[in-house]
């Protein structure tokens, strides 16, 4: 067999073809990411935890195939698994310590498609401690270094899976998004992220922040790709409530659409004015007016949208959001699983979950649980948890608005390219503002993908843009995406992604010189 | 400024079952400070016209059938506890009361 | 505290007025829990009838029981309550281990039912109208058992282990309003309460209602003002009282209690607190505070029950007669004297009767036999009589009887062997050899056997004192070893005598 360390850089999709042609097989891809895990992981740190089943799960699928068994379009592909799903196989901690080593006794839902689609799981990636994060900083063990610039965040909360498929770990990975933590983790990598209609992906086994906002989405490095995957993990969930019953359309299909050219003749593209304001870095704001030309270009028309309430989103989502996280992660108090501290000389159970709190939880956590706990306490709930929820009404009623007048709603999705790991760990505020641009569709439950859109002139890292669909509108993201992705590649000449620096041994003390 | 005073704090880590360390207490107190100011906001735009929304798609009416699925066995529920008699989770003396 | 710490109960009533209020928790009989998919069954091996969801573990959700719902219905319009338009879930968050998320799945402000009312009627008769609330969805808590300690109670325990069986299984909470104007008969009143509550939902078929197994749980509120004040005194809340006499010994014992604090100028503390079946006395548990600070919010990983209006209509239809208007037509359909039937009322039993007598027992049969002897067994036992036998057994004993298979006396030996569990009662006759010997022959050869042994007695009855005859009969009854009817003995006795 030929080298086949080249099979990382193949896509989701590209890796299907051959698959199914049986030019390659599913454990020789599988290796090939095993040991591209093995070569650069130490210094991504994307991975929390690699499987030691995939290669037998690999070499089943090629049994099978063999044995002329009719498989899915992505049976053999390795995949990611964000450490917020629960996998029956592997230890599921949510970034936290307080989950330290727990397997869970099921699967999530999407987790049992991924593998009833015959993927091939690699392993759980690094996450911000429960997603409360946009850098993967607070991941308790340790954070992810962005493949572009090992001293730089990789975005967060999932900023392991981003990694994960930026530096050619895996060709896919599953992320979870409550305020944009797949697609903002996403922009600054230079991959692609999508946050799927709230409902459109169960939430049955991710393990809960904001229950009203978590969305399970795909992570790859093509528009292609995550079309491919949103197909295998979409669909109707009787585990989970919120789960919507709706037939969905084929998104690979809709994504071969945006590839086949002329897919943005007439389409109404809204910009939306109150996501593009002052505090954009400018070579963000430079890359996205580019892209805006290329699509009026391509015969879209660009219209100025606004959407006045946006101002409070931010605002609203943290209340929102931190009010359910105090509830959601009440459970872990050291009785049916997870860690439990005994403070000295014991102690009452109420001391016994105190001080394991106290010890599981990183700062964040603990910020936000005090935050929710304050916003739905007695006296303070209508202030703040009932005034947020109004301000959600409002955030949908100008995204009502817009989708009246236009197709697709677009924006940077991140504010600036990557910042450097402790660069605003100490400053709450300063974070929470990297998620400006990717909180209102999570407040509306509306889908939303990034796409890679080019380097920021200043420090040469990767931004992406935001596109935005009406609630179940999901199939638009991928074909306006895919239709801007190759425009953008036709100008570059290439993919941005085969820009990023090579993270092989021999230039990897050069590509951490520096860092620390 | 802040409305977010220390023992505040202290209450609201008591209610959330958080054994903060006093110097958590003192950072907390100040940065829930800036953090409740800055969103604070949402009380002036949210007016009485305005309907509360907790569910970003309105679904109503979703059940289950009443029919019996798999339960899990008593070791996979104790899989994953700190500690158990083999069959029952096991927890140090409880101060207080039933609820 | 001091027993003379408790003020007399007509002298408490003199100065204070009394108010009450009761929460009883039903649990539901469905198949699944409120939540999940596990049964609904609590008991068996711990931590087996669990999923992901009754154990909280991270991840899982929720989904809502349809027939939980409909169940909740049933009851809110038996309760005489409005159905809600659209009703919620809330969560309520606590810290406790029995309660696995640490928040507990109820509702808040928009409960399924609400504003109605319930007649209750007195051991006197009179009919007495109970002001409902509202009554909610919930799901009930996991098992707790205290380890160490010397009473085995949660003070002085050196740890605990957790259940989560019973973790999920759908409640119903129903909550009265303020009861005020029962005066004297407030504990009699609440006892009745719960049982009128009890005979709702056994009737409806929504739960086992059985109080000695936890379906059905009573908290009692009472507060005390003194006569003509506008404003409610601080109340008490006592926990899981957990019989219908204990609700009225609860309550009395609350009233004289609080009397005797306020009248020594005292205040009452706004607490929760226990009731001690075996010094018939409750005590102070947790105070009221900031603790409870439950910051309910809406449950975001279930949506709005909006009951369709046709549903409402065509439970409302199914509905059984209200307990009290049930009672009218009983009493005068049986022929029970006024006393006879406050009786078998009072003693919690017309739910059997009414069942017993469909079974085709005669009224008055079931009512010699559910007042009488199976009472008298439950009494010795401390269960309820309905949990020792069905109604279905006691047709079939009344039917043996009547049919002269049994005698009185065989039939009571029946009865312990039924309650022992050996069987039905055809059964327990079958394997115990009960049977009356009702064959002439067997009774004739043990009469002229006691006849000729007994040449006195003999030559007495055919002198025609027929009392004379009591020797025989005793003898032959003997011979028998009771297995014979007393009366058939006789017949035979005086027809050989003269033969
Ligand atoms: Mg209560
Ligand atoms: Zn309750």
């Amino acid at each position: 067999m030929t080298d086949t360390s080249s099979l990382v850089h193949l896509s989701a999709a590209e890796l299907s073809t051959r698959l199914a042609a049986g030019d390659v097989s599913s454990v020789d891809v599988t290796r090939a990411h095993l040991d591209r895990i093995e070569s650069v992981d130490g210094d991504v740190h994307a991975f929390l935890h690699v499987s030691s089943a995939a290669l037998d799960t690999a070499a089943d699928v090629d049994r099978r195939r063999a044995a002329g068994e009719a498989l899915g379009p992505l049976a053999g592909v390795p995949i990611a698994i964000k450490d917020v799903l629960c996998t029956i196989d592997m230890p599921s901690t949510s970034g936290s310590k307080i989950l330290e080593g727990w397997v869970p006794p099921y699967d999530a839902t999407v987790v049992a498609k991924l593998r009833a689609a015959d993927l091939v799981p690699l392993g759980k990636t690094n996450m911000d401690e429960f997603a409360m994060g946009s850098s993967t900083e607070f991941s308790a063990y340790g954070p992810t270094h962005n493949p572009w610039s090992l001293d730089r965040i990789p975005g967060g909360s999932g900023g392991g899976s981003a990694a994960a498929v930026a530096a050619f770990e895996a060709p896919l990975a599953l992320g979870s998004d409550t305020g944009g933590s797949i697609r903002q983790p996403g922009a600054v990598t230079g991959t692609v992220g999508v946050k799927p209609t709230y409902g459109s992906v169960s939430r049955y086994g991710a393990i809960a922040l904001a229950s009203s906002l978590d969305q399970v989405g795909p992570v790859s490095r093509t528009v292609l790709d995550s079309a491919m995957l949103h197909d295998v993990i979409t669909g109707h969930d009787p585990r989970d409530s919120t789960s919507l019953r709706d037939a969905w359309p084929s998104f690979t299909a809709a994504a071969r659409t945006g590839l086949a050219g002329g897919a943005l003749e007439g389409v109404r593209i809204g910009v939306v004015r109150e996501l593009n304001g002052d505090g954009f870095q400018a070579g963000v704001k430079a890359r996205f007016a580019e892209a805006l030309e290329l699509m009026s270009a391509a015969g879209a028309e660009i219209v100025e949208i606004s959407a006045p309430s946006f101002e409070h989103a931010i605002s609203a989502y943290y209340l929102i959001l931190p009010a359910e996280a105090s509830s959601n992660l009440a459970k872990f108090d050291s009785v049916r699983f997870g860690l439990r501290v005994v403070p000295e000389g014991g102690g009452t159970v109420e001391d016994v979950m105190a001080a394991t709190r106290e010890a599981g939880f990183g700062p964040e956590v603990k910020r936000r649980i005090i935050l929710g706990t304050y916003a739905l306490s007695a006296g303070y709930y209508d202030a703040y948890y009932g005034s947020a929820q109004k301000v959600r009404t409002l955030v949908q009623r100008d995204f009502a608005a817009a989708f009246d007048q236009v197709d697709v709603l677009v924006s940077p999705s991140a504010p600036t390219t990557a910042f450097r790991l402790g660069e605003k760990i100490d400053d709450p505020l300063a974070m929470y503002l990297n998620d400006i641009t990717t909180i209102p569709a999570n407040l509306a439950g509306i889908p939303g993908i990034t796409v890679p859109m080019g380097l920021a002139e200043e420090d040469g890292l990767p931004t992406g843009l935001q596109f935005m669909a009406p609630a179940r509108g999901d199939a638009r993201l991928y074909t306006y995406g895919a239709a801007l992705e190759q425009l953008l590649e036709q100008g570059w000449g290439h993919t941005l992604i085969s820009r990023a620096p090579d993270l092989s041994a021999t230039e990897q003390t050069a590509a951490t010189e520096g860092v620390i | 400024m802040s409305e977010i005073t220390r023992e505040q704090v202290q209450h609201l880590a008591g209610l959330a079952r958080i054994a903060l360390t006093e110097a958590e207490i003192d950072t907390m107190t100040a940065e829930l400070g800036h953090i409740v100011d800055s969103v604070a906001k949402v009380r002036e735009v949210a007016t009485d016209d305005v309907p509360a929304t907790s569910h970003p798609i309105p679904l109503e009416n979703v059940f289950r059938p009443d029919v019996v699925g798999e339960t899990l066995t008593a070791e996979q529920a104790l899989s994953g506890a700190p500690d158990h008699d083999g069959s029952r989770f096991r927890v140090s003396a409880i101060l207080g009361e039933e609820q | 505290m001091a027993k003379a710490d408790l003020m007399d109960y007509e002298k408490a009533l003199e100065q204070f007025e009394v108010v009450l209020g009761f929460e009883v928790h039903v649990e539901l009989a469905t198949k699944t829990k409120m939540f999940s998919d596990a049964p609904n069954f609590f008991g068996g091996e711990p931590n087996t009838n669990v999923t992901p969801v009754d154990l909280g573990l991270p991840g899982s959700l929720p989904v809502v029981n349809e027939q939980a719902v409909r169940y909740s219905i049933s009851l809110g319009l038996a309760l005489g309550c409005s159905i809600a338009e659209s009703s919620r879930f809330a969560r309520k968050n606590y810290f406790y281990p029995d309660n696995p998320k640490n928040y507990q799945v109820s509702q808040f402000d928009e409960p399924i039912a609400f504003e109605g009312e319930v007649e209750v009627e007195l051991p006197d008769g009179t009919v007495f109208a109970i002001p409902i609330e509202r009554a909610h969805m919930e799901e009930d808590a996991g098992k707790l058992t205290h380890v160490g300690g010397s009473t085995g109670r949660i003070q002085g325990a050196e740890y605990s282990l957790v259940d989560y069986n019973r973790a999920g299984i759908p409640l119903v909470e129903i909550v009265t309003k303020p009861i005020i104007g029962a005066g004297a008969k407030g504990p009699e009143l609440g006892a009745a309460y719960v049982s009128t509550i009890r005979d709702i939902v056994r009737a409806l078929g929504v739960s086992e209602a059985r109080m000695e197994r936890g379906n059905l749980r009573c908290d009692a509120n009472v507060s005390l003002r003194p006569h003509g004040q506008e404003k409610l005194g601080t109340r008490t809340e006592t926990k899981n009282v957990n019989s219908f006499r204990s609700v009225e010994r609860a309550v009395r014992h609350e009233i004289q209690r609080q009397a005797a604090i306020l009248a020594a100028g005292g205040t009452i503390t706004q607490e929760t607190r226990h009731w001690h079946e075996d010094t018939g006395r409750t005590s102070a548990g947790r105070p009221k505070s900031d603790a409870d600070d439950y910051r309910y919010f809406p449950e975001p990983d279930l949506l709005p029950v909006v009951p369709p209006r046709e549903l409402v209509e065509e439970l409302r239809l199914a509905l059984p007669e209200a307990p009290v208007a049930q009672r009218r037509r009983l009493k005068s359909e049986w022929g029970f004297a006024d006393l006879e039937f406050q009786d078998v009322v009072n003693s919690g039993l017309l739910t059997e009767l009414v069942e017993t007598v469909a079974a085709g027992a005669s009224p008055q049969a079931a009512r010699k036999w559910w007042t009488g002897e199976i009472a008298r067994l439950a009494n010795a036992q401390g269960v309820e009589a309905s949990s020792l036998v069905s109604p279905l057994q006691v047709s079939e004993l009344i039917a043996l009887v009547e049919s002269g298979e049994l005698t009185d006396r065989l039939a009571r030996q029946v009865l312990e062997g039924v309650v022992a569990g050996e069987g039905s009662p055809s059964e327990v006759v079958e394997a115990r050899g009960l049977k009356v010997v009702s064959d002439d022959g067997a009774l004739i050869a043990a009469i002229d056997e006691a006849l000729a042994s007994q040449p006195d007695v003999l030559a007495k009855i055919r002198d025609g004192k027929v009392q004379a005859a009591g020797a025989v009969i005793g003898a032959v009854m003997k011979a028998m070893k009771g297995q014979a009817d007393a009366a058939r003995v006789r017949e035979l006795v005086l027809e050989r005598a003269q033969a």
